[in-house]
């Protein structure tokens, strides 16, 4: 589903060219758990974003699909970031002037899809994550695990095949934590390809599948076997 | 694809997110488009004062005076450095001879002191016939214009205005009644009914006597003018040919005198205060230039605040065409509600001008209000046109770092 072959990046800070990724060779299959972990500056979070279509690599192919994105022009990459990458952040990055309905509509908003399905789904989806009071209040008015929860209602929204998620829970108290991975997990149970960057080894070590990377290298690769 | 409503909406949306900012670039928009709007309205309103005014004469008129303003190729007067001759009654007669004239107004003016018993005040007299009255269209509220009569014999009766009248007989009928103007009597014969101002003349402050009578009163043999009123609009042309040869041949070959029609006259005042009704406009625009670089500003403002709104935007799925059209839907709403604000406040404005000035026709022109808008829009825009591209080409990943 996803494969990266010989992905570097590399950045120019002043005059030094610092390599965040260094020939990173990656497959990810369809319906995979994933945890990537690794200090800062690692290079975990250039990988998602790269993965994410948020980046693009200075060098190496990304095939998603079995389709090479690595050369695709900006609006080929804004559809495809669209319909197959739902993102999860750590901040949230929810629009602060919009309800909570109007920022899970935002996808659909981008993808042309009419006022009366967009409020349809939306309702539907923060429902489902028990945010069914809550879906014309403001971000602000909205307590953290509240805000990751619309996050992700906004995420799913699309129904990505690949959920990207950079340290979901790193601006959470532990049991909003845990509400926000029980759904994440519910997700990937339902066939969504899940990926995590995580500092937290508790939640990286949740997945069945764990990337630790040092340096823009891929460390370790380990599979658990249930 | 955004749908266009949805790209107006977000757009609206993040306007009124903040709102304090929209409001003051609205303002600032609005006044470059009220003060388009006011400014060339006054100036539309002095072209169709001065109009007006000029309408009220015939339009099939023509105006004789002496001496030549236009400078031609050969001027014998002025190669000698003689003064031009003057324009005599006789003159102003024989210019009935042409068959396109129908009728003629020599006129004299001069300014004298009209007295009865205690009462007087000085006021500018016109010496002139009794066709005067039917090439000025004017109107009698007493009494009767003066006579038909041979213009070269003075008469001692005058006809004055309202105000004259009131002033110096307060509430009795003036008809019939003597009046001192200068240092003769005159008997009063009738009152012009009230007109306004026309043509620079108050003629309500107005004396009017036979032009032979003000010839003596003012020593001045010479005319001020002679109105000349042709048969039809179409023969103004011919008519102005045979006036100057007329009065070339009376005047021994010279042509000293100026003939010109009302339309000519009419046309240059009209020409001056388009101009200037342009040029007042254009600096009008200026502010409106100003908001266009205000707007820009705003919008430069607005992107890096909403950097990580940006890099939210694209990792949802917009392309770099979205963001841009976002930030252009904000500009031309930004702009079009200036627009429209300035609209009312150029509105205003005229509606309080003409308060105070009733008399003054201001109204904007179509041409402005719509160059205004036009302006309004385009600076919005086109301001806006660096700030969205620069928006658009936020990398993601930079923009979401931010926080």
């Amino acid at each position: 589903m996803i494969s990266l072959t010989g992905i570097e990046r590399t950045f120019q800070v002043g005059d030094q060219t610092v390599r965040a990724l260094a020939n990173v060779n990656l497959e990810i299959g369809a319906g995979e758990y994933l945890s990537i972990m690794g200090p800062s500056g690692s290079g975990k979070s250039t990988l998602l974003n790269i993965v994410g279509l948020l980046d693009r690599p200075s060098a190496g192919t990304y095939k998603l699909d079995d389709r090479d994105v690595t050369g695709l022009s900006d609006e080929e990459q804004a559809r495809v970031r669209r319909d197959k990458i739902g993102f999860v952040f750590q901040s949230f990055h929810l629009v602060p002037r919009l309800t909570a309905l109007d920022n899970v509509s935002v996808p659909m908003m981008l993808a042309g899809i009419g006022v009366d399905e967009r409020r349809r789904r939306a309702a539907k989806a923060l429902t489902d994550y028990g945010l069914g009071d809550r879906m014309h209040h403001r971000p602000s008015q909205l307590s953290g695990g509240q805000r990751q929860r619309v996050a992700m209602a906004r995420a799913a929204i699309m129904h990505p095949p690949v959920l990207l998620a950079d340290e979901p829970t790193g601006n959470l108290d532990r049991a909003s934590g845990h509400e926000v991975v029980a759904l994440l997990e519910a997700l990937n149970a339902s066939g969504v390809t899940l990926i995590v960057v995580t500092h937290d080894p508790d939640l990286g070590q949740r997945a069945r599948r764990q990337l630790h990377m040092v340096d823009g290298r891929i460390d370790t690769d380990d599979v658990q076997r249930p | 694809m955004i749908r266009l409503t949805d790209t107006l909406r977000f757009a609206a949306n993040s306007l009124a997110g903040f709102r304090v900012r929209s409001i003051l670039m609205i303002i600032a928009m609005a006044i470059g488009v009220g003060a388009v709007v006011v400014l060339t309205a006054l100036g539309e309103g002095a072209r169709r004062y001065v109009v007006n005014q000029f309408s009220s004469l015939g339009t099939n008129l023509i105006i004789v005076f002496p001496g030549r303003t236009e400078t031609g190729g050969n001027l014998p007067g002025m190669m000698v450095g003689r003064s031009p001759r003057d324009l005599t009654l006789d003159d102003a007669v024989a210019l009935l001879r042409s068959r396109h004239v129908t009728r003629i107004a020599p006129l004299n003016i001069g300014s004298a002191y009209l007295s009865r018993g205690r009462l007087n005040r000085e006021a500018p007299v016109l010496g002139t016939t009794h066709e005067f009255r039917e090439v000025r269209g004017l109107e009698m509220s007493q009494g009767k214009f003066l006579p038909p009569a041979d213009p070269t014999q003075a008469q001692s009766i005058c006809v004055i205005g309202q105000t004259l009248s009131r002033e110096l007989f307060g509430g009795e009928s003036p008809v019939g009644e003597w009046l001192r103007i200068g240092d003769r009597r005159f008997r009063v014969i009738g009152v012009l009914g009230a007109k306004g101002r026309s043509l620079g003349f108050d003629t309500d402050e107005l004396a009017i006597i036979p032009v032979a009578s003000a010839q003596q009163l003012f020593n001045q043999p010479s005319l001020f003018r002679i109105l000349v009123e042709t048969r039809h609009r179409d023969s103004l042309g011919a008519a102005q040919d045979e006036i100057r040869r007329i009065l070339k041949e009376r005047h021994e070959g010279d042509e000293d005198v100026t003939v010109v029609t009302q339309d000519a006259v009419l046309d240059t005042f009209d020409r001056i205060l388009r101009t200037l009704t342009l040029a007042v406009g254009g600096i009008a625009a200026i502010s409106l230039g100003v908001a266009g670089i205000l707007t820009m500003n705003v919008m430069l403002v607005a992107v890096s605040q909403r950097t990580s709104e940006i890099g939210l935007l694209k990792a949802l799925g917009a392309s770099g065409a979205n963001i841009r059209n976002l930030f252009f839907a904000e500009a031309a709403l930004l702009s079009a509600l200036g627009a429209v604000a300035g609209l009312l406040i150029g509105a205003a404005g005229i509606l309080i001008i003409r308060q105070i000035y009733p008399a003054f026709p201001a109204a904007a022109p179509a041409w402005a209000v719509v160059a205004a808008v036009v302006t309004a829009a385009l600076t919005g825009v086109g301001f806006s046109l660096m700030p969205a591209r620069r928006a658009a080409r936020l990398d993601p990943v930079v923009a979401l770092a931010k926080r």
